[in-house]
């Protein structure tokens, strides 16, 4: 590396600036786009028709890689409550939560919260990536311990390194790896342990009680959920997996997300913590940042009474997710959970260019899933990941299954 | 043998199944330069070494390893 400067040097340094790193990124799309595929990542809907459908340069496409769960999106019970609130309180709050901006309708969302969930406080952030980073960066500080699964969700790593903790990481869904490392952190310490009900990806499930009984051999450690893909679907009241699989008592966070089954957008944390409710004072994703608008609170808060009684829904949407994964199994693709485990299918492909080749085939016989890619995945796999909505139509899992045969087959991915 | 020796021979033959590149080895390769390593084999890696070690190598001082060499003291400090 011994090159003599020359008289050129400062415009040598101008080929060079802090965009040089992506090079290596923008080199690999541009060569993919070249092949003459589109950009999954740079999709337009320019009408969206209900939660299923849209229209995606003039043509009508089936919705299969929304969050859009419980197909709350359209609910007229949502939507005029949304209107109503915009007419009377206005677009925005333009102030933090701790000033100008907590107006009845945050209160009115917390309470619906604190009810859905049957907890003691509920506190609501802008989204759901700052109610992970705002939780885990502010209840774990110097010389407490933050114990997360290998395929946790960016939102729970920023949060790690947001704050002052020290990071410790066990093979993702492994019991026995959990409780290894937690007998290797000094007792004394505090530790907060962060698991995910629906790990996103794959679409798989985490086997909480065991993971709590791990934990709970371990002195001063406290457990956080985050359940933002299990809510609305999974447990007799919609809560998430920590309810179906009975571990309530034990988890003292619940971290979630109105916009997956909600069909909103926002975040929040519900916790029956004694002293909860000083996090509005300390946690400065949640300080730092202006409210939700008021017509977002509004939809947020009817449609969370809403999913208190979607008993039908749940059953509808578990019955399309049974049969897509049974659909796509018998095709001859491989899925990333052996069995049907939450509204996520994901369809597990080779390569970058075998990825994009079906999901551009699906996208024009008018099927839209997501597309995704390392390092959002694990084990560095490309993936084409459905999720279904409760208001899909049988036909139109029968459809979407149809769909995939014919991509499938035109690209060589199943025989 | 001294105790930093062992250390550093149990360290490499951990390397080994992850050195697809058969990259010879010295305290001063890198991880991420010289053995090309992704975030996902350097995860499965220090999981490895974690256990051999009975150890706990931290995000934060994983940020702060990135050759054999700084491992090797790494685990001579953690081993204690």
């Amino acid at each position: 590396m011994s090159q003599t400067v020359t008289d050129t040097a400062p415009a040598l340094a101008n080929d060079r600036d802090l965009f040089s790193k992506f090079d290596p990124l923008i080199a690999e799309r541009e060569a993919l786009l070249a092949t003459g595929v589109r950009d999954p990542f740079a999709i337009v809907m320019d009408e969206v028709k209900s939660p299923t459908l849209a229209v995606i340069k003039g043509q009508e496409t089936i919705l299969l890689g929304t969050y859009n769960y419980m197909g709350m999106t359209f609910d007229p019970d949502v939507v005029a409550a949304g209107k109503k609130a915009l007419d009377e309180f206005g677009a925005g709050t333009t102030g933090s939560r701790v000033l100008n901006g907590t107006y009845q309708g945050h209160r009115e969302v917390e309470d619906a919260l604190k009810e859905f969930y049957g907890t003691s406080s509920a506190m609501v952030f802008s989204t759901g990536y700052q109610a992970n980073l705002g939780m885990i960066s502010t209840l774990a500080g110097r010389g407490d311990y933050v114990i997360l699964d290998a395929d946790s969700h960016a939102s729970i790593y920023d949060g790690c390194f947001l704050g002052d903790a020290e990071i410790v990481r066990f093979r993702h869904n492994s019991v026995e790896d959990l409780d290894k490392r937690l007998g290797r952190l000094p007792a004394e310490a505090l530790k907060l342990v962060v698991l995910e009900g629906v790990y996103s990806m794959l679409g798989d499930v985490a086997p909480l009680p065991e993971m709590v009984a791990a934990v709970r051999k371990h002195a001063n450690c406290m457990i956080l959920v985050d359940e933002a893909h299990g809510m609305g679907f999974f447990g007799a009241n919609g809560r998430g997996v920590y309810e179906e699989q009975g571990v309530e008592k034990d988890v003292d966070f619940i971290v979630g997300t109105f916009s997956k089954s909600v069909g909103t957008v926002g975040g929040f944390c519900v916790s029956n913590h004694p002293k909860f409710e000083v996090m509005r004072l300390v946690c400065r994703p949640y300080v730092f940042t202006a409210s939700l608008p008021p017509s977002v609170v509004a939809t947020a808060a009817t449609s969370i009474r809403k999913l208190m009684h979607a008993g039908e829904k749940r059953a509808h949407l578990w019955k399309n997710s049974q049969r897509l994964h049974k659909g796509l199994t018998d095709l001859g693709f491989t899925l990333g959970t052996k069995t049907p485990q939450s509204a996520i299918i994901a369809v597990i492909l080779t390569d970058q260019t075998q990825a994009v080749a079906i999901w551009q085939a699906l996208l024009e016989l008018g099927l839209y899933v997501n597309m995704a890619r390392p390092p959002a995945t694990p084990a560095g796999t490309f993936l084409l990941r459905c999720s279904l909505c409760a208001e899909h139509s049988d036909e139109q899992v029968t459809q979407i299954i149809g769909m995939f045969e014919a991509a499938g087959k035109a690209v060589g991915a199943i025989a | 043998m001294t105790d930093r020796q062992q250390i550093y021979d149990s360290i490499t033959a951990q390397i080994a199944p992850f050195n697809k590149k058969e990259v010879a080895l010295t305290e001063a390769t890198t991880f991420a330069g010289d053995l090309e390593w992704d975030s996902l084999t350097v995860m499965d890696f220090v999981a490895a070494i974690e256990d051999e070690f009975d150890i706990i190598i931290t995000m934060n001082m994983q940020a702060e390893i990135e050759t054999v060499g700084q491992l090797v003291d790494a685990v001579a400090k953690l081993k204690k």
